[in-house]
């Protein structure tokens, strides 16, 4: 068994857990919410997209360029219509409706698709490889790992260099204040969640290529982010790169040794994570 | 017509009503302070006015027009601002990034964050420095220039002394005068008399949610403030 190669296959998955982690990480984020829907919400991007497919065969890689917008248009209604009239009720009331979307989100795709095994095909980009030094490293992977590192660069960019990044950043520290000066927390709010829906249906087009999915796939991906996240440090944008990174490199050591301990090697980690620093390998200090 | 005017103004936290008919006018270009001791009143009146507060909509009257119990933003947009007390700077952002935050509501004037650094010189040497870094006089320097970058008619001031250093407040002081020779409107909230009556040419007493005084500055009896602001 050689080890780089499983480094290099964990470390790669790891930019899958990281596009899972950003839609989650950026509605807790911007609006304290804790988005339980957030595992549906990607299968659901990759159930659009089989629709989608079956329905015009278009590439599923030429999918996105529907489902995001169609995505980001949900999110912003769900956040506008529903999501906004949860967050003056502390964290507990967002925690509760979500947990009633994702039910109902699981048990609406049950009945439109049925329970079988889906997954999305993307020809011969799935079995290429690129030989790095030696190790044959899948193009696939290495493809979504690229668009993982250019999504968190795109999310650095944005809050750092933009007026809508910054006023992101300003009513997380104080909606009040963002308010008296001039900031519509409800659309911002919006757009939060419009834009952590694009990287929502990003991960579940690409996740539904790799892997096969069905309609309770949700919640373990909702696990995943949330593990990527917390090792990474809440906060923190690479962190979430790095928290992905852990948890796929864990999973992959543990499926090496047998392939029932994949995903239990990954839990762990985590378990590990807390314990030794509970607050993320990189925490976003704010003082 | 006056620029500001309240009419009959209530404002309530829950069940307690905290402002019992205010009437208040800022004519365009004026400097207004409004005094009063701890509880009187005088922040629940500024924030009924930045819409911070649910009111009717007739109660507040700006430029002609109705705004009383419209969203905070949408009154920002019309053209006020409030400096809030404690100057409320955003922790995670630099000084000049708060300063850009303040022209998020787009309207056109005269202060651009070059007009901003020329009336506080001290923040442009700062301006790449977290917010939490700065000296309380510093930072209440960055909360007025954050809330001009949005270039209000009429700038509302919520205890700008609260914690500083008197030499630091007379300068603070100067620089209102500087924002008032551009034609901004000012209402002032102090609890430092002296300070708000020298900068102000007319001032409203408030005692217990009431207005128990209103007059103008000038010559005006120290003693009959006094009663008014204690209710003696």
């Amino acid at each position: 068994m050689n080890w780089l190669n499983i480094l290099i296959q964990g470390g790669l998955l790891g930019g899958l857990y990281a596009l899972f982690a950003i839609g989650l990480a950026l509605s807790f984020g911007i609006m304290r919410l804790v988005n339980i829907a957030h595992g549906d919400f990607i299968v659901l991007a990759a159930y659009i997209a089989l629709a989608l497919i079956e329905a015009t065969g278009i590439g599923a890689l030429a999918s996105l360029v529907i489902v995001v917008p169609l995505m980001f248009a949900f999110g912003y209604a769900l956040q506008r219509g529903i999501l906004n009239f949860t967050l003056s009720g502390g964290l507990l009331s967002p925690l509760l409706v979500t947990f009633g979307i994702s039910v109902i989100i699981e048990n609406v795709l049950l009945q439109l698709f049925g329970a079988d095994i889906r997954r999305l095909h993307a020809g011969a980009i799935e079995t290429d490889s690129v030989a790095l030094g030696g190790i044959a490293v899948g193009a696939y992977p290495l493809l979504v790992f690229g668009v993982a590192v250019i999504a968190i660069a795109g999310l650095q960019f944005l809050f750092y260099r933009t007026t809508l990044g910054r006023a992101f950043r300003a009513t997380s520290d104080d909606a009040q204040t963002a308010e008296l000066l001039g900031i519509d927390n409800r659309h911002l709010y919006a757009m939060a969640m419009a834009i952590a829906m694009v990287f929502t249906a990003l991960a579940g087009v690409l996740m539904a290529i790799r892997t096969t999915f069905d309609p309770a796939a949700g919640p373990i991906r909702l696990i995943f982010a949330f593990e990527a996240v917390i090792i990474g440090g809440l906060g923190s944008l690479w962190g979430m790169l790095l928290g992905g990174m852990v948890l796929g490199i864990a999973q992959a050591i543990g499926a090496a040794l047998s392939p029932t301990w994949q995903i239990l090697a990954g839990h762990l980690a985590f378990l590990a994570v807390l314990v030794i620093r509970p607050s993320g390998l990189f925490p976003h200090t704010r003082d | 017509m006056s620029l500001l005017r309240t009419r009959g103004l209530r404002g309530f936290y829950g069940d307690f009503q905290a402002l019992f008919d205010i009437d208040v006018t800022v004519e365009e270009g004026e400097t207004i302070a409004i005094i009063g001791a701890n509880g009187a009143g005088k922040t629940t009146f500024l924030r009924a006015v930045a819409g911070a507060l649910a009111c009717d909509g007739a109660m507040v009257e700006f430029d002609g027009h109705p705004i009383g119990g419209l969203p905070a933003h949408e009154v920002v947009r019309r053209g006020i601002t409030m400096v809030p007390e404690g100057r409320r700077l955003f922790p995670s952002l630099t000084v000049e990034e708060n300063l850009m935050l303040g022209a998020y509501s787009g309207r056109p004037g005269a202060w651009t964050l070059a007009r901003v650094y020329e009336l506080f010189p001290a923040l442009a040497e700062l301006r790449r420095l977290p917010s939490t870094s700065l000296s309380g006089g510093q930072q209440q320097m960055a909360a007025i220039g954050r809330a001009l970058m949005s270039n209000p008619r009429l700038l509302l001031c919520d205890e700008l002394s609260l914690g500083l250093a008197p030499i630091v407040i007379r300068d603070i002081y100067a620089c209102l005068g500087a924002i008032a020779a551009e034609g901004t409107s000012l209402v002032i909230v102090e609890q430092d008399i002296n300070r708000a009556l020298d900068a102000s040419s007319r001032f409203y007493c408030f005692q217990e949610g009431r207005v128990a005084l209103a007059a103008a500055c000038r010559g005006f009896d120290r003693a009959a403030i006094t009663s008014a602001y204690f209710g003696l």
